[in-house]
């Protein structure tokens, strides 16, 4: 026993800034976001709290599921920042819906959706959820350096939700994890203790470009393969990869390494740039909604991300 | 094959480029590659090669590329 996909959500913020508009902010241009990205604009939360955005998400799903909160046996959020490090960006939004089942928070950065299937997935199989609410939700917009032109350009917010059953349709899953605090960090905000003897780091993203993706492209290859083979398909049976948006030229670089057909990749970093966690379950509600799917469709979920951590599987769409 | 010979081989693959005009000064630059066209050329070296390149070794030429592997193969 593991989980079907019986309802996606998602929502971001109202504002959007395209590549122009933050050309005005630091020293860039459309042209250099756009080849060395594929990302034209990002939505970026004003007024909006996390937990305002991912409870329409939540709502959204649970409509489209024909599932009321009062049902739900589940919350499990994938986040690096929700708005209060407690109580979880997951209460939160469980008040809101005015649901009543455990609800915590997870942190594996952009890989925490498929990091969540996982944890779900376990409560399917312990037979302690009939139906299990999982949601990403990311406010990039506050972790980045808004004078670092290298990556203010790259990061959006968003929020997206599944709601899931009971069901045979997650054929396969992978996760993996090689610690480091190297290449991509964000470190925490300082307290005001008056015993501390270390200055507290800039609470802003650093990134190096090039190791991650690296890194993000041969994790990418690997995780892909190793998903299907223990699914037991073949690459031609594969009707949609939905790769994390981190990079266009991510995505494009796997792609030719797999040589999985690039019409079966989804992409929407165009409009929506990195939203970390969210963005698989962003791309995933866009595809079911404007009805791409066909019920037997095998779907390729695969995301790497700070920790250094990666995920991938192998999801039936059965609806 | 040289080394030289084989990494020209790997950019002309990537790039479309022209092999008569890749010497060992020439600068990815100057090809009009970009730094994450520096990281995938970097994996095809690796695989072509069997080794392991750090992003951090600052490869700017196809010389600087050439003397790392032959250092590696020594």
């Amino acid at each position: 026993m593991s989980f079907t996909i019986i309802g996606t959500g998602s929502k971001v913020p109202a504002l959007v800034k395209t590549n122009e508009q933050l050309a005005d902010l630091v020293e860039t241009s459309d042209e250099w976001i756009t080849t060395r990205t594929g990302i034209k604009q990002r939505h970026i939360c004003t007024t909006e709290s996390l937990a305002d955005i991912l409870y329409d998400a939540a709502a959204s799903a649970l409509d489209d599921a024909g599932t009321r909160a009062d049902e739900l046996d589940l919350i499990v959020c994938a986040t690096i920042r929700g708005d209060y490090i407690s109580p979880s960006l997951a209460c939160v939004v469980q008040e809101r819906l005015r649901a009543s089942c455990p609800a915590f928070d997870i942190n594996a950065a952009c890989t925490g959706f498929i990091y969540a299937l996982d944890v779900a997935e376990g409560y399917f199989a312990r037979k302690k959820a009939r139906k299990a609410l999982v949601l990403a939700a990311e406010a990039m917009s506050k972790t980045v350096d808004w004078n670092d032109r290298a990556t203010c350009v790259l990061f959006g917010d968003g929020a997206g939700a599944a709601v899931l059953a009971e069901g045979d349709d997650l054929l396969s899953i992978k996760l993996t994890a090689v610690g480091n605090t190297g290449p991509l960090f964000i470190p925490h905000v300082g307290g005001n203790c008056p015993f501390v003897a270390v200055q507290s780091a800039r609470p802003y993203l650093s990134m190096q470009g090039q190791d991650v993706y690296k890194f993000a492209v041969s994790s990418m290859c690997r995780d892909i393969q190793d998903v299907i083979k223990e699914a037991g398909i073949a690459k031609t049976d594969i009707a949609y990869v939905l790769p994390h948006q981190a990079n266009i030229r991510i995505i494009d670089a796997a792609q030719k390494r797999l040589k999985i057909p690039q019409y079966k990749y989804i992409s929407n970093i165009e409009k929506y740039g990195n939203t970390s966690a969210a963005s698989i379950p962003l791309l995933l509600d866009e595809a079911n909604r404007d009805g791409r799917f066909k019920c037997g469709d095998i779907l390729v979920l695969s995301a790497f991300g700070g920790g250094f951590t990666t995920g991938a599987c192998v999801i039936r769409w059965n609806r | 094959m040289t080394t030289f010979d084989k990494v020209v081989k790997i950019l002309v693959d990537y790039n479309d480029c022209d092999a008569s005009e890749i010497t060992m000064g020439t600068k990815f630059a100057d090809l009009g590659l970009d730094s994450l066209d520096t990281v995938e050329l970097v994996m095809n070296f690796e695989e072509e090669f069997g080794i392991t390149i750090e992003m951090n070794e600052g490869l700017q030429t196809v010389g600087d590329v050439v003397k790392l592997i032959d250092s590696t193969q020594g």
